[in-house]
């Protein structure tokens, strides 16, 4: 497990949207990551003061040294703004990890991945994974964002094994008009052999969690991942 | 010694509350959320809480009975793994004391493991919830639990990081060995003081 601090380089940084950055991070030996899995990253001053904050790995584990991680950037957010605003390429930064082994996902079994916003990040480590081993007939990702400015990875979403929902602002022409993810937004897509992965605000989890049981989704069969602010 | 991060400085270590343990930021007035299944709806009218294992006489309360005990009150600062914490809070319930005076763990019982109705586990040395450590608690900052919080129930271990205190506790199993919670299987400490920073296993 995770104990050691280690040196990560950074090797590319890559916007997403307006607030969120993806760093791919170099180590000196290969990840090893599961899929849903996440670091730690620490920052440490001059005066010896330190701030950690946990991300998520948004590549699919490939067996290389190099990882990718999604930072959303936080209003007044002390690491996030650091990250968005100082970093570049060629900067060593401090990880440990990676770290979880509940929320993973192993591309062996079925798998319904929903995500809010930010909480797309661990999921499209597994719809990556699942795309790049041949099984994407396993996984399918549900991700509601507010609008098409709103959604990471847009360039691999969405596509037969991805949906988008859009709760505000949907691109023009589409099928489904804007509106809060639904019971008739899941309920084709889910499958009684698959476990589900939601990943997202408090209220996305609360509210997708209520859905799915509505669903008659046996809880147990339901993993969650909410995202605190992580300033 | 941590190398430096080129650039940054943060907030740093001046004017830093102390009542913050290391790597710890203050959340200010938000409680983050943070569970991994399913918010469960629970009635009080079909809550127990059991006291299980090694004891010399097992007992489940019901709410109503649980609510007849003598309340008890922690005003102070809890302190989540993931780095917030927060400061100042008053949570409202009844002693693990209480309860444990009642079901009367054997003399060799040396740990407990919290248990609660989504399946979801927690080990804690028995000595962490005694001596006025640890609470069955349902209400914060003077308001009823709320069901993401826990409610309408959750154990309260606020000196050790805020995954001990369980929500939705439905019980305790005192055990005379350390058995493993859910996120210590999955690589979280099995005491985890923040003052320690016990975060992972192997800190």
């Amino acid at each position: 497990m995770p104990a050691r601090w280690q040196t990560a380089t950074v090797v590319a940084t890559r916007d997403e949207t307006e607030r969120a950055k993806t760093l791919r991070l170099a180590l000196p030996e290969p990840s090893g990551h599961r899929a849903g899995q996440h670091y730690v990253l620490r920052l440490t001053a001059a005066d010896g003061y330190t701030a950690s904050r946990s991300y998520s790995v948004a590549s699919a584990p490939d067996g290389s040294t190099e990882f990718e991680l999604t930072v959303e950037r936080l209003d007044d957010g002390e690491v996030s703004e650091f990250l968005h605003d100082v970093v570049e390429i060629g900067d060593e930064l401090e990880v440990r990890g990676p770290i979880g082994g509940y929320f993973v996902w192993d591309a062996t079994t079925p798998a319904l991945l929903i995500g809010g916003g930010s909480g797309v990040v661990p999921l499209m480590a597994m719809l990556r994974l699942a795309r790049a081993t041949g099984h994407a007939e396993l996984a399918h990702l549900v991700v509601s964002v507010r609008s098409p400015r709103d959604l990471y990875y847009a360039d691999e979403l969405p596509g037969s094994d991805a949906t988008v929902v859009y709760t505000r602002e949907a691109p023009p022409g589409s099928a489904r008009p804007a509106g809060r993810l639904r019971a008739t937004d899941l309920a084709p897509l889910l499958r009684d052999d698959a476990t589900v992965y939601v990943c997202g605000s408090a209220s996305f989890a609360d509210a997708v969690g209520d859905l799915v049981t509505d669903l008659e989704v046996d809880p147990a069969r339901v993993r969650v991942e909410r995202f605190g602010p992580s300033a | 010694m941590a190398k430096f991060t080129r650039g940054f400085t943060g907030r740093g270590k001046a004017g830093r509350d102390p009542r913050l343990p290391p790597g710890q930021y203050d959340t200010g007035r938000q409680w983050p959320v943070l569970s991994a299944e399913v918010t469960p709806k629970i009635a009080t009218s079909e809550w127990t809480f059991t006291i299980e294992g090694h004891v010399e006489q097992p007992v489940t309360w019901t709410w109503d009975e649980m609510q007849a005990l003598p309340p008890s009150t922690y005003s102070g600062d809890i302190h989540c793994v993931t780095t917030w914490s927060k400061l100042g809070m008053e949570f409202t319930g009844v002693s693990v004391d209480t309860l444990l005076t009642d079901a009367r763990p054997r003399a060799d019982a040396t740990h407990v493991l919290a248990f609660c109705s989504t399946g979801y586990t927690t080990n804690l040395p028995l000595a962490d919830v005694t001596d006025g450590k640890a609470w069955v608690a349902f209400t914060a900052d003077g308001q009823p639990l709320s069901r993401d919080h826990g409610g309408p129930a959750r154990l309260l271990v606020p000196h050790l990081y805020f995954w001990k205190s369980a929500k939705w506790v439905a019980g305790i199993r005192v055990l005379v060995h350390d058995e493993p919670g859910f996120w210590e299987r999955n690589g979280y400490h099995d005491r985890g003081d923040p003052w320690l920073e016990q975060r992972y296993q192997g800190d």
